[in-house]
């Protein structure tokens, strides 16, 4: 059984469709890149798996239990964390006090506030700072480690390089093997395949809203990525 | 001297307007809801109370806790039965909700209690005082009013900086949807955030009970008196509403020094002029 699957989900807001019949497994242990131009549905695919866009009830499904219906809060009780896009940290809250709400769903597991410093140092000496002054890298740091408080099987994170300054986005992803290694399943969107490409296990590319190619960074070729990115 | 009693008077009765005005910023703060039966609900808890003396003889004083928890279950009763699913709907549907209730209370209390205009007997506490100086008189009831108003605030404070709900309540005021992704039931919240409103509004109606006589048809103007001292106090600054409260309090006093009758114009001014030169109000919190 796999940790998460989807089964062809067809959705979007309003009258705008932004998926198109995707349908995925993410197993257990496994980082799983998505990678895909601008608009190409893939935070619209996170936010079907962490419950901002619900769906039918069958049509998500995560540790084999049907969670389409269920609000992102509940989805967080079963252990899946979003790191949104734009990051959404809580402006007036202290960088410590952002973390400790990460925490509300008071899942046990590894990760505790000491282990979230010691992953992000420049957190800790930023603790009692109020998060609407960070800038865009720490706020990301701040995000990711909010999002590991929930101690999640599954976590999802949703562009993380974007807006980032290239040595930003290094510094961050530094931090990746230790979430790994942690035993999480990170299944992350990214529109920087690079970056995708060197933590996943497997990838996929979207393109107009459908699942258009996947496999692992070692078997797909550059040209294979290019046509499913472009769609040429 | 006799200016020196008014500000103090006026602050005094700040005091009790810090209490209604709490309660209105709390809900406004934590779910963008402007709740324009505040004012009913303050007036129905001091019919509560009336009920329970009427029926225990006992205090008003002592009914606080009692009326505190009715009110405090009824805030989260209609909250998750009622004001959330016209928050889902909008906005503007929510605001008319509230006012809808508002219309239903007033009415309720009018069929139940009469037009006549009812008061709760605190007995000879009400008339106590500490005489300063010749002018300069101090009530013990507007004194203990003001006390137990600052540690309401206090305690607030204490309640949304070092508890995990708290911690809740103002990561929802901050992002809604991020505060969800964090695993917080934003319905449960609203509702303990109504709870918690109304629970104040319960002192502030008791104490406004004792102090002079209410009617069912008071409630908007105690609305707008709440809402008045949460627009000069600044929107989401928690001690703001309190010198919003004083700022309005001695407004009126001295406005009725002036001439009688011109206090709640006073008031007003001062409200307007507010509005007009400094929109954020006095402590409007540096966010956004």
């Amino acid at each position: 059984m796999s940790l998460l699957e989807l089964d062809h989900i067809s959705t979007g807001y309003g009258h705008f469709q932004a998926l198109f019949d995707v349908s995925l497994r993410i197993e257990e242990g496994e980082t799983h890149a998505i990678i895909g131009a601008n608009g190409a549905g893939k935070s619209t695919l996170l936010r079907t798996i962490c419950g901002l866009i619900r769906t039918e009830p069958d049509k998500v499904r995560f540790d084999g239990q049907p969670i389409g219906q269920l609000p992102p809060h509940k989805r967080v009780g079963l252990g899946i964390a979003y790191v949104p896009e734009g990051r959404w940290v809580f402006p007036s809250l202290t960088v410590h006090e952002n973390l400790l709400v990460g925490g509300h769903s008071r899942r046990k597991g590894i990760w505790t506030i000491d282990k979230v410093y010691e992953l992000f140092p420049l957190l800790a000496r930023l603790r009692n700072r109020q998060a609407l002054g960070l800038s865009g890298g720490e706020q990301q740091a701040l995000a990711i480690g909010r999002g590991l408080m929930a101690n999640p099987r599954l976590l999802l994170l949703d562009e993380v390089s974007l807006g980032l300054a290239p040595v930003v986005v290094e510094k961050i992803y530094e931090a990746m093997p230790a979430i790994i290694e942690a035993g999480t399943t990170v299944l992350l969107v990214e529109q920087d395949v690079g970056q995708a490409m060197k933590f996943a296990d497997r990838v996929s590319c979207m393109l107009e809203g459908r699942l258009v190619l996947e496999g692992k960074p070692g078997e797909i070729s550059q040209d294979q990525i290019f046509a499913a990115y472009f769609g040429v | 001297m006799v200016w020196v009693n008014d500000i103090i008077q006026g602050i005094l009765l700040g005091g009790l307007y810090a209490l209604f005005a709490a309660g209105l910023a709390l809900v406004f703060g934590v779910m963008r809801l402007v709740n324009l039966a505040h004012g009913d609900f303050s007036i129905m808890a001091a019919y509560i109370a009336l009920v329970i003396v009427g029926s225990l003889s006992i205090n008003p004083f002592y009914t606080l806790i009692l009326v505190m928890i009715v009110m405090g279950i009824f805030g989260y009763a209609i909250q998750r039965g009622l004001f959330n699913f016209a928050m889902d709907a909008g906005p503007m549907q929510a605001i008319l909700a509230t006012f809808g209730v508002a219309i239903i209370v007033q009415n309720l209390l009018l069929e139940g209690f009469t037009a006549n205009s009812k008061g709760l007997d605190a007995g000879r506490i009400e008339n106590a005082f500490i005489r300063i100086s010749d002018q300069v008189v101090i009530g013990w009831f507007p004194l203990i009013t003001i006390i137990v108003a600052v540690a309401v605030l206090l305690g607030l404070q204490v309640f949304l900086s070092r508890t995990r709900m708290g911690r809740a309540f103002r990561a929802t005021a901050d992002n809604q949807r991020a505060a969800q992704l964090m695993g917080i039931d934003n319905r449960h919240l609203y509702g303990m955030a109504m709870a918690l409103a109304l629970a104040m509004v319960a002192i502030g109606g008791v104490f406004i009970g004792i102090r002079t006589t209410f009617s069912p048809s008071a409630g908007p103007l105690r609305l707008i008196f709440a809402y008045e001292a949460v627009i000069i106090g600044g929107l989401g600054s928690l001690w703001g509403t309190l010198v919003g409260g004083i700022v309005l309090g001695i407004a009126q006093v001295l406005g009725d020094h002036i001439q009688q009758g011109w206090g709640m114009l006073a008031g007003h001014l001062v409200f307007l002029a507010l509005l007009a030169f400094r929109p954020q109000g006095l402590f409007a919190k540096q966010v956004q």
